[in-house]
């Protein structure tokens, strides 16, 4: 598998009058073209941190995240970011929220609104283009979120606990409607989780980072026999439960 | 259909409920008015109170016909009530323009601060009579009176405003690739509708404030003007008159602006 992108040796603290604290140390993994990739870690630990550098937001103070094009050039992948809250402006209609990224781009190019339509069909939120966000179910709002997302093309989507925000019943049923629809896409992900349950059914592979600074503790290939690609089907894969106790020993043993 | 001696719903009790509770609240508003006049005309008319120093409705209304029908009362309304509304918009634009600037530069914002304060909680009457002195006497001394006394309040509570935006929402636009600009324009400036409305309202009645303010030191005509002359040649009818329309004008711009505020709040939710 291509590489998209590569990080060496990632390090970024945070500055303040008190003192410096490191958020990230020494982070490397790669992330394949196409990959679905759940970073697990303590509460805390620097995974949005981990996610603003991929994302661009902040540059690394150690180490180098670099480019893998076929043409070898050095353009950084097109990335969508999907934050903890839904985020819709309750000032504009679903269809004025959706499109927000391509306004920003001044790029409402046919092919682009075309894309758009077709996404609000495909998830069912066309009837609901001209209503107010608050209008829309918790489900829904996170449709409607990743629709923004999507809008811009994003070679690379970064999801930094995305369903958080939202009850533990709705929450199951969000994240396994989103996550298939994002898998639909082909798209590489990244998603940042604390539920172990959530990474293992959701992910090719999960990372795990240690507490403060976050140091990669262990990179977990996943490989569930699987009948369908139901993320709640997921959880009765019968390598499940290993998969769940190796991350669980992975996140609680003291530094290697 | 429903048949009449059906027991009222809970929701219609509730509505009838409301109903009647504002409509209690009008009557006793209209009743503290009209008792309050009947009182004073009474107490004018038994010699309770001196006429000539309180007045009396009757006076005033005698006043009033005597303004109307030599055609001053429309003029000096009119002049005050345009130099009011043309000093509240002044404010409003260039407090917008200057809290923008501010929230565009926190370097400038941060140097500027303590001028910001000192220039806001300094009295605005004390400097009427420099801008005599630099504009004359006339129209534009009034409104920039009128400015000088909502102006650095109204920055103040604009740049608040935009500050308070929901910083997650200002990332959310840097991460869909957007710019300081752009987080202004989508998310800060419609954010802070609600501030800025609120803002507004304070400062139609100040403006007023400071229009009286210059009126009463710098003009030939408006309602300023006609309470000072009232006062020194002691026709007190005059000067009461005018506060009493002073109090009409008061309430009717501050119903213009709630009217304005329905408008955009129900523009934005369509």
């Amino acid at each position: 598998m291509r590489n998209l992108l590569e990080l060496k040796d990632i390090g970024f603290s945070y500055h303040n009058l008190h003192g410096e604290t490191r958020a990230i140390e020494n982070i490397s993994f790669g992330i394949g073209v196409g990959e679905f990739i759940a970073v697990v870690g303590p509460s805390g630990c620097g995974k949005s941190t981990l996610l603003s550098i991929l994302a661009g937001l902040l540059t690394p103070e150690q180490g180098t995240v670099t480019v893998h094009n076929p043409d070898g050039s050095l353009r950084y992948p097109r990335v969508g970011y999907m934050l903890q809250h839904d985020h819709l402006f309750e000032w504009r209609s679903v269809y004025k929220n959706v499109i927000l990224g391509l306004e920003i781009h001044h790029h409402m190019t046919e092919e682009r609104l075309e894309y758009v339509e077709q996404l609000l069909r495909d998830y069912g939120l066309e009837k609901f283009r001209n209503k107010r966000p608050s209008e829309l179910s918790g489900g829904m709002k996170q449709r409607a979120a990743l629709i923004r997302t999507l809008a811009l093309d994003p070679e690379l989507l970064l999801l930094d606990e995305p369903f958080s925000a939202l009850d533990y019943q709705t929450r199951l049923m969000v994240s396994a409607d989103i996550c298939r629809l994002i898998r639909a896409t082909g798209k590489t992900v990244i998603i940042i989780t604390h539920d172990l349950s959530e990474a293992i059914s959701l992910a090719d592979r999960v990372i795990v980072l240690s507490g403060r600074p976050a140091r990669l503790k262990r990179d977990l290939p996943i490989h569930l026999t699987l009948l369908s690609d139901d993320p709640l089907a997921a959880r009765n894969a019968p390598e499940f439960n290993q998969y769940f106790n190796t991350l669980w020993e992975a996140l609680t043993s003291e530094e290697p | 259909m429903k048949n009449r001696k059906d027991p009222l719903t809970n929701q219609e009790k509730f509505m009838q409920n409301h109903k009647r509770h504002h409509v209690q609240i009008a009557l006793l508003r209209l009743f503290l008015l009209v008792s309050f006049l009947v009182l004073w005309e009474i107490s004018a008319d038994r010699g309770l109170i001196d006429s000539f120093f309180f007045s009396s409705p009757s006076r005033v209304a005698g006043q009033l016909i005597r303004l109307s029908l030599d055609h001053s009362l429309f003029l000096h309304v009119g002049i005050t009530l345009f130099e009011t509304i043309l000093s509240f918009f002044l404010v409003f634009l260039i407090s917008l323009a200057a809290a923008t600037v501010l929230w565009y530069s926190a370097r400038l914002s941060e140097v500027l601060e303590p001028y910001l304060v000192i220039l806001n909680s300094l009295p605005k009457s004390a400097l009427a009579p420099l801008f005599i002195v630099w504009l004359g006497t006339g129209t534009k001394t009034i409104i920039v009176a009128g400015i000088s006394v909502a102006l650095f309040g109204s920055i103040i509570s604009f740049y608040t405003g935009f500050q308070q935006c929901d910083p997650e929402k200002v990332t959310l636009i840097y991460t869909l690739g957007g710019h300081r600009r752009d987080a202004f324009e989508k998310v800060v400036l419609p954010s802070s509708v609600p501030i800025l409305i609120n803002t507004t309202k304070v400062n139609i009645g100040l403006a007023l404030v400071g229009v009286i303010i210059g009126e009463f030191l710098a003009a030939r005509q408006g309602l300023g003007y006609l309470i000072i002359y009232g006062s020194q040649v002691f026709q007190l009818d005059l000067v009461i008159t005018s506060i009493l329309i002073l109090c009409l004008i008061a309430m009717g711009l501050y119903q213009g602006i709630q009217t304005l505020e329905h408008r955009i709040r129900k523009r934005m939710k369509s």
